[in-house]
């Protein structure tokens, strides 16, 4: 008796939650442009995934639209955790990691992801950053010594000077901020950009490098670092809450009282 | 009378002549491979309509790209 009330009770509540799972069907607008096919113009694909059955964030989703329904869906990923900066994209009108923004629950409005906008495509949602990483090799990103201490042993640093590199390391190049800011869109030949303009700041603070003289030289045009007009697009839209704004106003002032 | 060409009409020319000459800097028993694969390149393109701008622009950054690339004093033979 006890024993068939039971069972009654597990099946009601398997039914319960099949009930609950009715599918939330929410569409995803995606940028498709196949290079195999450079004079047939990008178009928005529409892809319905059902929410119940999909991970929170939008990377989740795409993962699932390649897996499930369409194969050809290009676009970069790595860690799934906003280390390593390969899923940045233009999610809903704003640039940011695909990894680390929730899709809206609200299954009545589309979402649409295009590629980081103002650059090259190569295909689909991967953009063609090879002038980024060429810009951020020309700020010699790496510490630059003429002398080592004599014990062999590492240079040093006190906290305090540490603590200057807090909010300036940690940034991943996702390359958000960059692509963000209209200035850098009109100017992407001369003008450095927020990312490496920061890690320019970067390195021009660390105490252990002497080549400070040298990297303000490199900045002492009115291309590289001045066309920043301080629209703080950059400082919105990081992902990682970083300040390259602020960064590059430091260099400013750094440059200015010299 | 041959029609004056239009910017961009120059700039595909000045791609395909500089092919050319990076296939004449390659070993002499492998220039026509290179050749050959110049041709078929942009033979693959002949269609496209003039005014196409955005796509022949494309293709022109591409083409650059794969010129820089094959440039090289590695590269010795192209299939």
């Amino acid at each position: 008796m006890m024993y068939k009330s039971l069972v009654g009770l597990v099946t009601k509540r398997g039914l319960a939650s099949g009930v609950e799972h009715t599918a939330r069907m929410k569409s995803f607008k995606i940028y498709r442009w196949n290079p195999d096919t450079p004079s047939v113009k990008p178009v928005l694909q529409n892809y319905q995934v059902d929410l119940n059955d999909c991970g929170p964030m939008v990377l989740d989703a795409l993962i699932k639209i390649k897996n499930e329904q369409d194969g050809t869906l290009t676009f970069r990923r790595s860690c799934r955790e906003g280390i390593c900066g390969s899923c940045a994209m233009n999610i809903g009108g704003s640039n940011t990691l695909a990894c680390l923004c929730k899709i809206d629950q609200d299954n009545t409005k589309d979402l649409k992801i295009y590629p980081l906008p103002h650059m090259y495509v190569v295909k689909d949602l991967v953009p063609d950053l090879t002038n980024f990483y060429k810009q951020y090799k020309s700020i010699q990103p790496y510490l630059q010594r003429k002398s080592f201490p004599e014990d062999g042993k590492e240079v040093l640093q006190s906290i305090e000077d540490r603590k200057k590199l807090d909010g300036l390391y940690e940034c991943i190049l996702c390359a958000c901020c960059s692509t963000s800011c209209p200035s850098y869109w009109w100017n992407q030949e001369e003008y450095l950009g927020p990312a490496v303009l920061m890690q320019a700041y970067r390195w021009l603070i660390d105490s252990r490098d002497q080549a400070s003289h040298i990297r303000k030289e490199m900045l002492e045009n009115s291309m590289s670092l001045y066309r920043c007009h301080t629209i703080m697009n950059c400082t919105k839209t990081c992902p990682k809450g970083l300040n390259p704004g602020k960064a590059i106003a430091e260099i400013k002032k750094s440059l200015a009282f010299e | 009378m041959v029609r004056k060409l239009s910017g961009l009409q120059r700039e595909v020319v000045h791609l395909y002549r500089s092919c050319i000459r990076m296939a004449h800097t390659k070993p002499i028993e492998n220039r026509p491979h290179f050749i050959k694969y110049i041709h078929s390149e942009f033979g693959k393109y002949k269609d496209i309509p003039r005014k196409d701008f955005t796509t022949i622009e494309h293709l022109l950054r591409i083409g650059s790209k794969k010129l820089q690339e094959f440039s090289k004093n590695e590269v010795k033979d192209i299939r």
